[in-house]
């Protein structure tokens, strides 16, 4: 079975230095695949190349077997790519209901002629609102969301992250540390949720907590320097003497 | 499930309630009609504070929704006022064909100059509105021949509105025609901000590195809002032309764009009214300043000016909002 998102010989290089080295990354279909290493490894660079907001230098990048390297940002994710960042990065004076609403409206902008998404309200599109209150709520935040997102408390924007990337509908999810920053009191709330996330949803996750990572991941993918280090099973990640070296030696 | 669904449903409640008319809003608009019949001898100066109303709320989309500054609106609002100006010059009197054609023409202006701002941080746009409004006053300064250059064109004459209403010296039809008119492009840019479309804009606004991966297509965006704001700026400046038969090189001076801005920030961005609100203010202000004192009365403006930044944040209908606490905390208060 081919992969739902792929990329080939990936380079990229700001002046003299290379930040994404010839990699080769592979997620399959509905699969839970982690992208670790230290610090500066590359993981964002790679993400943003991924998501398109940054064009590699060569090699390109496949979502579900079409070439998507000279997409737009916002053409990826129609095609079902969408993303949460390592900093919350939302609305803070939309409500979530608004936010999720808004992602929607965009999601389903094809569908509505120019009459309906220019001049009858948002409240018309009832369907899409009950949608989003849906998902709000599969994500705990159906009592919080008709506040303004600015006044949330810090986990509960860290569930929106994830609210405002699933209301896309992805097939492919790129999760950037969603559990940084939360205290680990809190952390159960959004581990919950990642468990429960469907299936047919494939998943890339960055991320430094590694109760997290092995827990979660079925397959990780180790990049050091911009370079990819080596992929394998949790268990074979946590035997290589290599990673032991670069990264899960160093304070872990 | 059905217990969720009414929950659901209460959200929609919710969210109907804020986009409906508010009974505060149909008594602006009522207060309006009724300036007609209160004040008959000062229509023409009420009729010019609508237009420029309109024109600041033009600027409101693009400044207050999109968040792109601009230095050189007056472009759009002096384009539609010569459009508006020559047409009715050479023969063409039918006001709604002037309305018509100044948006037209704004519009293609507002089209092709919004690729010079997609790309570019505040600065940038700044200077290249600013840039391309002077270009502009000095294209209608040197084209006198056509423009009559700082003398303004000459010779408007505007037809009967339906055919049956002719503009008088006293500006009755007109002030109700800049009424209906103001009215229809606000009730246009009303619904338009509260589409899925102006949500995107809000989004836009909150967050663009979100926004665009929500998948908003925001250089699309920016350029299609910029548009529709040069329409309505354009149609504002016919507005102008027809009420007064004339065109001043001004229209089109840096002046205009900057006072624009003011009159904004006093009656708040973002909020739809701002505009009308900043406009009234600020020429009724003007106006009974200058009467004190007609050298100095920019002096002042400055110092309300700096009181107003310094002390209401989000101008009159953001102290207002304070004041009732209607605007900002109403939002956060209720938790259904």
């Amino acid at each position: 079975m081919n992969p739902i998102l792929q990329t080939r010989d990936l380079w990229k290089a700001f002046g003299g230095l290379i930040v994404t080295k010839n990699v080769n990354l592979s997620l399959a279909r509905g699969g839970r695949h982690a992208l670790i290493g230290p610090n500066g490894a590359g993981k964002t660079t790679l993400i943003n190349q991924l998501t398109g907001v940054l064009r590699p230098s060569s090699g390109s990048v496949w979502l579900d077997g079409e070439d998507i390297t000279r997409t737009a940002p916002n053409d990826r994710v129609y095609r079902g790519l969408s993303r949460t960042f390592q900093i919350n990065t939302l609305f803070p004076r939309l409500t979530p209901l608004e936010a999720v609403a808004s992602a929607m409206c965009v999601r389903e902008r094809k569908k509505l002629n120019v009459f309906k998404r220019r001049v009858l309200k948002v409240s018309r599109r009832s369907g899409l609102i009950d949608e989003a209150y849906a998902l709000l709520e599969l994500l705990n935040l159906g009592k919080d969301c008709l506040v303004e997102t600015h006044t949330l408390a810090y986990g509960k924007q860290r569930l929106l992250e994830m609210a405002l990337a699933l209301a896309a509908k992805p097939k492919v999810l790129l999760l950037d540390e969603p559990a940084a920053g939360v205290p680990e009191g809190e952390s159960d709330e959004l581990f919950e949720v990642l468990n429960h996330l469907p299936k047919e949803i494939s998943i890339l996750l960055i991320e430094h907590d590694m109760n997290l990572v092995f827990n979660f991941a079925d397959r990780i993918t180790v990049l050091v320097n911009g370079e990819e280090l080596v992929t394998g099973t949790p268990a074979e990640i946590a035997e290589d003497p290599r990673v032991r070296e670069v990264y899960l030696g160093k304070g872990h | 499930m059905s217990e969720n669904a009414a929950l659901a449903s209460r959200h929609l409640v919710y969210l109907r309630r804020l986009e409906s008319w508010k009974p505060a809003e149909i008594v602006f608009w009522l207060l309006l009609v009724a300036v007609y019949f209160a004040f008959p001898t000062s229509l023409v100066f009420a009729s010019q504070i609508l237009i420029t109303g309109i024109f600041a709320m033009s600027l409101d989309i693009i400044l207050g929704y999109a968040g792109i500054v601009t230095l050189g609106h007056a472009a759009f609002f002096g384009i539609g006022a010569y459009t508006a100006g020559l047409l009715a010059a050479h023969g063409w009197h039918d006001p709604f064909l002037g309305l018509l054609a100044a948006g037209v023409a704004a519009g293609i202006a507002g089209y092709l100059s919004s690729f010079l701002l997609s790309r570019g941080s505040d600065l940038t746009r700044l200077m290249i509105t600013l840039g391309i409004g002077l270009l502009l006053f000095e294209i209608a300064n040197s084209a006198a021949s056509i423009t009559g250059g700082v003398d303004g064109l000459q010779g408007v004459e505007i037809g009967k509105l339906f055919g049956v209403f002719s503009f008088g010296l006293y500006g009755r039809t007109a002030y109700l025609y800049v009424l209906g008119v103001a009215f229809l492009l606000f009730a246009f840019t009303r619904s338009m901000m509260l589409s899925p479309y102006g949500l995107a804009l809000r989004s836009m606004r909150e967050n663009k590195t979100r926004a665009l991966a929500i998948g908003i297509p925001i250089t699309a965006v920016l350029t299609d809002i910029y548009t529709i704001a040069a329409v309505i700026a354009g149609i504002a400046g016919a507005l102008l032309t027809q009420t007064t038969q004339f065109v001043g090189i001004d229209v089109l001076s840096f002046q205009r764009s900057a006072d624009l801005m003011v009159m904004l920030i006093i009656g708040g961005t973002a909020t739809m009214y701002g505009g009308f609100i900043g406009a009234a203010a600020f020429l009724l202000v003007q106006n009974a300043l200058s009467d004190v004192n007609p050298q100095y009365w920019q002096f002042f403006l400055g110092i309300l000016l700096i009181i107003m930044t310094l002390y209401l944040r989000g101008g009159i209908l953001g102290g207002l909002g304070k004041l009732s606490g209607l605007v900002g905390s109403r939002r956060n208060k209720e938790r259904p």
